[in-house]
């Protein structure tokens, strides 16, 4: 069976980089990851963005980007599928790398949010939800969100400050991440007086948009030079699934059906269970995302993914780590980068290189993006390579 | 400016014209044209009655470019009597509180103003309360 394996990782720090544009903040993460496969020639280029197009008012990255990083000539296109871009890409990449079309793959994530303040931002947002039947009602994403958290907590008895558990682990991490856009732990009390952004969402259940760009190699491993400088991390499962695109039109809108199933398809494609991951870098763009993951992906039974963030159990030394470089919330997410800076960071932790967060004999991770509520869910199983 | 689909879009906008499934009965808001129940084409129209309850809501404070205006505005999940949920704002609240499995009726309200100096309103269903009178009734 045919290896891909990462090469290659670079990520800038995340945070407001008002003084970068769109094409100087990709070629940091370009330079980054070059720098770092030790000059691997990619054939392949795959840039994961969601909103270029109107925040930035810049469509055709692949070429944009290719052009900008002195790659003119290679095969490159964008990816989109909203907050799944990252890993979206990633998928493309991986499938290129796999099938022989390229030997040399690169996959880029890039945001850039504060090219636009204000109303246009969410206006933009909405462009990624149902525009004729969600968005024209004057629904944010952080609202739809919080329409979940709300059925769920009426379901389910889930007590609000419950929720408090999942941004407060992600800060704990974030401390020891060097490019997350926070690096400063939270206690419960803060979390629980907390201003509301959209009831019962308070602002720290709610990941803040950002500025960022995160990029990594694919090849296979026979074509890597002899003495190569770091350990491989290979992809052993890769999986896309959608759902309905509108969250009013699922018969169960607290089950996130597609983050399942794409679980489901990665992890058999790995040959393993997700009970045979360390880590865990889950989707929490929102405090109840973070929830209903878990439960897709089997750690929870309905209902009940708010008790894991609960004693520690998801943090660095517990028995399921999540967001363990920060996560969106503390790292900061730059939408479409996201997925590839959960890549990023889980090929720190299997490598080795995670600093103070490393979790001690890390071989097997988990990594999920997704699009909207679960609209689109990417997942994909990376392993060290023995 | 865009006109066409929001003309477009004015059977369901203003009347809550959905689908209803000729094989398997189901009834369909927003109107999708390919049954998710049973596969089949399901193109017949169907007036919705406009009534439901209140599945979940929230407040948005930060709004989109557009909904200025109605800020801080309530948005909901509806549960239509057909089955359905639908995503919309609840407005004429007054006094009343909000809760999950509150009575509402469609009402039609302005929806937004077009981000554009010519200032294209766009019309459309909200949700209100039903109120306890009505209910008696
Ligand atoms: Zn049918």
């Amino acid at each position: 069976m045919t290896e891909v394996v990462i090469a290659g990782i670079g990520q800038t720090p995340v945070g407001e980089h008002w003084n970068l544009s769109l094409r100087e903040l990709t070629l940091m993460a370009i330079e980054a990851v070059q720098q770092d496969s030790v000059g691997l020639q990619p054939q392949a280029l795959f840039v994961g963005n969601m909103l270029a197009a109107r925040l930035s008012r810049q469509a055709h990255l692949g070429t944009l980007v290719a052009d900008f990083a002195g790659l003119t000539g290679i095969e490159a296109v964008t990816i989109e599928a909203a907050g799944a871009s990252g890993g979206a890409a990633l998928r493309a990449g991986f499938t290129s790398v796999l099938s022989g079309q390229a030997d040399v793959a690169m996959v880029v994530g890039i945001e850039k949010f504060t090219d636009q303040i204000g109303t246009s931002v969410e206006e933009s947002l909405g462009t990624l939800s149902d525009s004729d039947y969600e968005a024209a009602q004057g629904l944010t994403s952080a609202a739809q969100a919080a329409l979940l958290m709300r059925r769920y907590m009426h379901e389910f008895d889930a007590p609000r400050e419950a929720f408090g558990g999942f941004p407060l682990t992600a800060h704990a991490n974030g401390v020891g991440n060097p490019n997350a856009m926070f690096r400063k732990a939270i206690k419960a009390e803060l979390y629980n007086r907390a201003g509301m952004v959209s009831e019962p969402l308070n602002m720290f259940d709610v990941a803040p948009n950002a500025d960022g760009a995160a990029a990594l190699i694919l090849t296979r491993p026979e074509l890597l030079p002899p003495e190569f400088p770091h350990p491989l991390v290979r992809i052993s499962g890769s999986s896309i699934v959608t759902d309905t695109l509108a969250l009013h039109d699922r018969p169960d809108p607290l089950s996130f059906h597609a983050a399942r199933l794409s679980v489901e398809r990665a992890c058999k494609q790995a040959g393993i269970t997700p009970q045979q991951i360390d880590l865990f870098e889950l989707w929490d763009s929102y405090s109840i995302y973070a929830a209903l993951s878990l439960e897709a992906a089997g750690y929870a039974v309905r209902g009940q993914g708010w008790q894991l963030a609960r004693n520690g159990r998801i943090s660095l030394g517990g028995e399921l780590p999540v967001s363990t470089m920060g996560g969106l919330k503390a790292r900061g997410n730059p939408g479409g980068a996201s997925g590839v800076y959960q890549v990023v960071e889980a090929v720190l932790q299997l490598r080795g290189q995670a600093g103070n967060n490393q979790i001690t004999g890390a071989k097997r991770a988990m990594v999920q993006c997704l699009g909207g509520p679960a609209s689109t869910a990417a997942t994909h199983v990376l392993e060290t390579v023995s | 400016m865009e006109i066409t689909p929001h003309w477009r879009l004015k059977k369901q906008r203003y009347n809550l014209v959905g689908e209803t499934c000729p094989h398997c009965g189901v009834k369909l808001f927003p109107p999708r044209d390919i049954c998710p129940e049973c596969g089949q084409e399901a193109k017949n129209l169907y007036n919705f009655s406009g009534k439901g309850e209140v599945y979940s809501y929230t407040t948005v404070y930060d709004p989109p470019a557009g909904y200025e205006e109605y800020t801080p505005y309530t948005v909901a999940l509806v549960k239509l009597e057909e089955g359905p949920l639908v995503t919309a704002q609840l407005t004429d609240v007054g006094q009343t509180p909000v809760e999950i499995g509150t009575p509402v009726e469609m009402v039609t309200r302005k929806l937004r103003q077009d981000g554009d100096e010519r200032g294209l309103l766009i019309y459309g269903y909200k949700f209100r309360p039903v109120l306890e009178r009505q209910l008696a009734q």
